[in-house]
């Protein structure tokens, strides 16, 4: 607001003086030259008149000599004032138009827009920075899933795309430096309503300060920042963990880099859940040679998993001396070419990884290897959302995006705190933990991603819960997990991790008591979590799992059958 | 020396002298009031308030507000005159000469402050 009005003001100075003192000398001039009345009698204007005739002369040139007709002097003094007023009326408009086309005046006012569309925001809402790919699908994602989103980006040119990009919400978004703590204000920092900040601009430095300035102005709220990874590349992500107060514990998340997506199967839970959206869960080969082509960031990322996990792999780079060379060796080449994957031993591979940053080699690599061996599992890197037909049409096993994994994670983390609490337990655990907590997912799941779902206890979402722990009755785990539609059958979900006054229990037993105020949660087939909530809600759901029969819901029933 | 300051301190001077030369003589006498005095001290205001533009200062801010209401009271003191003389003809009276005086008046006290303000902030520049 004061932006603006200081600007206009600072700007109007030069041409408002100019045209009072314009006026003044009009008006004086107008005054003091002598006239003649209809009788010959000598007549001066007053002031009154002089400045009501200057007025409409200086707008309208059309004027009649007022009140009687100008003597030779005052008509030459008109004409004199006449010019002056004209050309200062136009260097007024002159300068008006250039004002509003000023780039400074219009940024101050999207900026103000901005600032009051966020702050009328009734409902939470993410703060995204950095509208690159990543941010771009992240919102994009959001916005699917009814979460609100305000977007701050440096790049004007990246702000307006969002206009014409059909999401489902209304984006308030501003070009700014996000670096500058103002701005994070202005898009609704401190505001009540702010869930969490997301920071995924390209620079890892811009997306430190972003966490750090978050952290110190609004420390309750969750932030999700992009950083290096610990040699995963640079896709590592970091989460502030709002009940912490230092710094440090900005932790890099375990199970949450682009490794955990990659086609090795049995990895734990945290790797399962990839962010592919609903489909199959897939079992690539696992004994028998593969080809990666291209060793930059994601390439390197897959070789290493690759070793660590004990698959024998074979690197194909055209340009060793920029990326650096494997410690295994390479095969030298783009791989687009017949000669360079034979070379490599395609007729032996059961798997190739087409992974470099250019999303035309990859589609390339990918045909050509179709063409040697039909039967190859294949697995294409994706870097550009815009190619989203062709690499639908090359039908790879598996398509990786790196950005729009990324992306998913985060919302999903977004959406559970508790998750990312879950993903630094288990990763403590033993791996044939995982392995097992994973197969029993998937028999859950049979065919789909499994769903997760955080539940906190409270009388809103868990009445008849709450109803029962206040009779003074027990519910055990074991209870609650049953179908409600037939006692007998086990809900298709699991309680991953139950939090109690900051406690967190890691997959408790099933004769664990559950108390109204505790947090949950659950993984497993959506039907299996649905009915899990119905338990919590029904008197007579959560009667019948209990005890197999029905009590009466009425007032009168409940008398007759009960005296 | 600061050519800007020179002319901004001019204009605020100004328009307190020519406002204090209007105000001065008996209040209801219309023989001591010319009307290019008051005119003059309009213009001058008027330069006075615009100079004071696009300050983001405290002091800069203070400035204008008074400015804006002396520029207020002189607006209401030539509207009381225009309506006297050319609307309904009464002529400069007694009555209507001392409320344009009063009016006029009222607008020299706020430029007074604002003269205040203008020395007070010179002072704090030489600490």
């Amino acid at each position: 607001m004061n932006n603006i009005v200081f600007l206009i003001m600072r700007r109007m100075r030069l041409l408002l003086l100019t045209l009072v003192v314009v006026y003044a000398v009009s008006v004086l001039g107008m005054t003091l030259i002598p006239g003649r009345d209809g009788d010959g009698n000598v007549w001066y204007m007053d002031i009154f008149h002089a400045f009501y005739f200057v007025s409409f002369m200086s707008t309208t040139i059309r004027f009649g000599e007022i009140p009687y007709e100008f003597s030779d002097a005052q008509r030459l003094w008109v004409t004199f004032s006449l010019y002056l007023t004209v050309i200062s009326w136009l260097y007024a408009i002159g300068t008006i138009i250039t004002l509003l086309q000023d780039k400074l005046f219009q940024r101050a006012i999207a900026e103000r827009l901005f600032a009051r569309r966020v702050r009328r925001m009734r409902e939470p809402f993410y703060l995204v920075c950095g509208y690159g790919e990543t941010g771009e699908t992240l919102v994009r994602s959001f916005t699917e899933h009814g979460q609100h989103v305000a977007v701050l980006d440096r790049d004007e040119a990246r702000i307006s795309q969002i206009q014409l990009q059909n999401l489902r919400d209304y984006v308030p978004a501003l070009a700014a430096d996000a670096r500058v703590p103002l701005h994070l204000q202005e898009a609704g920092l401190r505001h009540r309503d702010c869930a969490g900040v997301v920071a995924v601009t390209d620079d890892n430095e811009t997306n430190l300060k972003i966490a750090i300035t978050s952290k110190l102005l609004h420390p309750e709220i969750q932030v999700i920042a992009r950083g290096p990874g610990r040699g995963r590349g640079e896709y590592g992500l970091f989460r502030h963990r709002p009940d912490h107060r230092s710094l440090r514990n900005l932790l890099p998340l375990p199970g949450q880099g682009l490794a955990d997506t990659l086609p090795v199967p049995a990895q734990p839970l945290a790797r399962r859940r990839g962010g592919r959206g609903p489909g199959e869960p897939l079992y690539p080969p696992r004994d028998g040679l593969w080809l990666v082509c291209g060793y930059g960031r994601f390439g390197k990322v897959v070789a290493e998993l690759f070793r660590h996990e004990g698959i024998p792999a074979v690197v194909v780079e055209e340009r060793p001396d920029i990326t650096g060379e494997p410690p295994t060796g390479y095969v030298h080449g783009r791989g687009t070419e017949a000669e360079t994957l034979i070379e490599a031993g395609i007729q032996e591979a059961v798997g190739i990884v087409a992974g470099t940053d250019d999303d035309t080699n990859n589609l390339s690599v990918v045909m050509t290897a179709r063409e040697l061996r039909p039967d190859l599992f294949v697995t294409l890197r994706q870097n550009d959302t815009g190619n989203n037909d062709l690499v639908r049409a090359v039908g790879a096993d598996m398509v990786m995006h790196p950005s729009a994994i990324v992306a998913e994670q985060i919302r999903i983390l977004a959406g559970h705190p508790l998750l990312a609490e879950f993903f630094v337990l288990a990763g403590q655990r033993p791996n044939a933990w995982a392995c097992e907590l994973v197969s029993r997912l998937s028999a859950m799941v049979s065919r789909h991603v499994p769903v997760v779902s955080e539940i906190r206890l409270d009388a809103g979402i868990a009445p008849a819960l709450v109803e029962a722990h206040e009779r003074g009755e027990k519910l055990t785990l074991d209870e609650l997990f049953r179908d409600p539609w037939g006692r007998a059958r086990q809900l298709p979900c699991i309680l991953l991790m139950l939090c109690r006054e900051g406690n967190k229990i890691m997959m408790p037993a099933s004769d664990t008591q559950i108390e109204p105020g505790d947090s949950l949660l659950l993984a497993g087939a959506h039907r299996g979590v649905a009915r899990f909530r119905w338990n919590l809600a029904h008197n007579a759901a959560l009667d019948y799992v209990r005890s197999g029969r029905v009590r009466p819901q009425g007032w009168l029933w409940r008398h007759v059958r009960f005296r | 020396m600061n050519p800007e300051k020179v002319v901004f301190g001019f204009f605020i001077i100004l328009s307190l002298t020519l406002n204090f030369g209007f105000v001065l003589g008996e209040i209801d006498n219309p023989v001591h009031r010319h009307v290019y005095e008051l005119f003059a001290v309009v213009v001058v205001n008027f330069i006075a308030t615009i100079l004071k533009f696009g300050d983001r200062s405290q002091m800069g801010a203070v400035l204008l507000a008074t400015s804006l209401v002396a520029i207020l009271q002189l607006f209401a003191a030539t509207l009381v005159w225009a309506l006297a003389v050319h609307v309904n003809g009464e002529g400069m009276t007694e009555v209507v000469t001392a409320s344009i005086v009063s009016l006029s008046a009222g607008a020299m006290l706020a430029n007074v402050i604002s003269v205040i303000l203008l020395i007070i902030e010179t002072v704090m520049l030489r600490r």
